[in-house]
């Protein structure tokens, strides 16, 4: 079965005619090219896909693309400024060394930007309780910790 | 995931018509569930009715002594809301602390309850506090909800709507999270209110359940030292690679003193 989707991605509008069975991170990977938005455990586990959804972090691979239709979406791609200046959570993620292979980063990045909205004084307790969806393999969550609280005190 | 076919009923009629008489259909809340299922293969339904369009099925209401919850509204909208946390604090906690940040913001408390999972937190709310489920057909109390692992009274068509919380004198809840799926291992709710005190525990067995020891225990004598000193027996409880049956049966005691002091 196909059903029309209509969403906002990163302030563009797009619309398209996809099997209603799909997921919004293919919507948004396969269909638009965004491939800055990772699959990594496919199971609503690892946090690699997050991305916002009406300003809410939400697992893309978690959610069909039609469940998204009208909603206004933010992935990794719509942080930085049109001239190419790092958002201050991705500039925090790089001066901090949040990051080793870097997969999972785009939904760390994704979660933490959500955070700064609800809990920017948070304590490195918060953090790590509030990144309790996002998974990383490398870091062991030090630099992590650090690199959000900088960006949401940036 | 499966091909399916996906519905989007703009009245609750409509959804009830599109699930009679089609048992491979599915209602769609949240998906938080039921989508990871359906990518495991642990669910083969084939069609998704999707609830999201239906009015009227979101939103947090006081009315009187109880708290209205309807059944499209997200764990994150009930962990954040100011009546929820003053009139029951540990209604607000319990949603807070369901999976992740990620899931409770999709994730809503009608999709839980119909799902039934037998160590989610949300069943143990609506049995630890003596709740009303409101659905299209009729009210269901809580006790008469949960029926088994995944089982619950709703009937084929059935829709919950909202559930229908008693504001108690105290309530608390505690769980001890399996450290990799933040599932209950065991998580009690304690409450005391007009209708008595009520123990509800998840986790540790087929279905959300009532410690009777435990209650009688409480409603003598309120404390944490009361709840503590209750031994249970270990029968039909779950054993499985996360705990055995004992270990459940020793956490349950400890867990509802735990949430007694946490009711303060």
């Amino acid at each position: 079965m196909t059903v029309n989707v209509t969403m906002k991605v990163n302030g563009q509008s797009v619309t398209a005619a996809i099997a209603a069975s799909t997921l919004l991170v293919d919507f948004i990977r396969e269909h638009l090219r965004l491939t800055g938005t990772h699959v990594g455990c496919n199971t609503a586990q690892c946090g690699a896909c997050t991305v916002h959804v009406n300003g809410r972090a939400v697992k893309s691979c978690n959610l069909l693309a039609a469940q998204a239709n009208g909603a206004e979406v933010t992935t990794i791609e719509g942080l930085a400024a049109a001239d190419g200046t790092m958002h201050p959570m991705q500039a925090a993620f790089k001066e901090h060394h949040g990051l080793q292979c870097g997969f999972c980063t785009p939904g760390m990045v994704m979660s933490a930007c959500e955070l700064k909205g609800k809990l920017p004084n948070a304590t490195d307790e918060q953090i790590r309780e509030a990144l309790d969806g996002n998974m990383c393999r490398c870091t062991g969550y030090q630099n992590i910790v650090k690199a959000v609280k900088a960006g949401l005190a940036a | 995931m499966q091909a399916i076919q996906l519905h989007q009923p703009a009245s609750l009629a409509d959804a009830a018509k599109l699930r009679s008489g089609n048992d491979d259909a599915r209602f769609l809340a949240g998906g938080q569930s039921l989508l990871a299922a359906m990518k495991l293969g642990l669910n083969s339904a084939t069609d998704l009715i999707n609830l999201a369009a239906l009015p009227d099925l979101a939103g947090i209401k006081v009315d009187g002594n109880r708290i209205v919850i309807g059944a499209m509204t997200r764990h994150a909208d009930v962990a954040a809301n100011a009546d929820v946390k003053r009139l029951i604090p540990a209604l607000a906690v319990l949603a807070g602390s369901i999976g992740d940040r990620q899931v409770r913001n999709v994730g809503t408390l009608g999709g839980s309850i119909a799902n039934a999972d037998p160590a989610s937190d949300y069943p143990a709310a609506v049995v630890g506090l003596g709740a009303t489920v409101r659905t299209n057909q009729r009210e269901i109390a809580a006790d008469a909800f949960f029926t088994g692992l995944y089982e619950t009274a709703l009937q084929n068509g059935e829709i919950i709507t909202a559930v229908s919380f008693p504001v108690p004198e105290k309530a608390g809840y505690v769980k001890f999270k399996a450290p990799a799926s933040r599932f209950a291992l065991v998580g009690v709710f304690v409450s005391k209110g007009t209708g008595g005190v009520r123990v509800a525990v998840t986790g540790a067995a087929g279905s959300v359940f009532r410690a009777a020891g435990v209650e009688a225990a409480l409603a003598g004598n309120w404390s944490a030292a009361a709840a503590k000193a209750v031994k249970l027996s270990a029968d039909n409880l779950n054993s499985d690679l996360h705990a055995t049956a004992e270990y459940r049966a020793h956490l349950i005691p400890v867990l509802a003193s735990r949430a007694v002091t946490a009711a303060g």
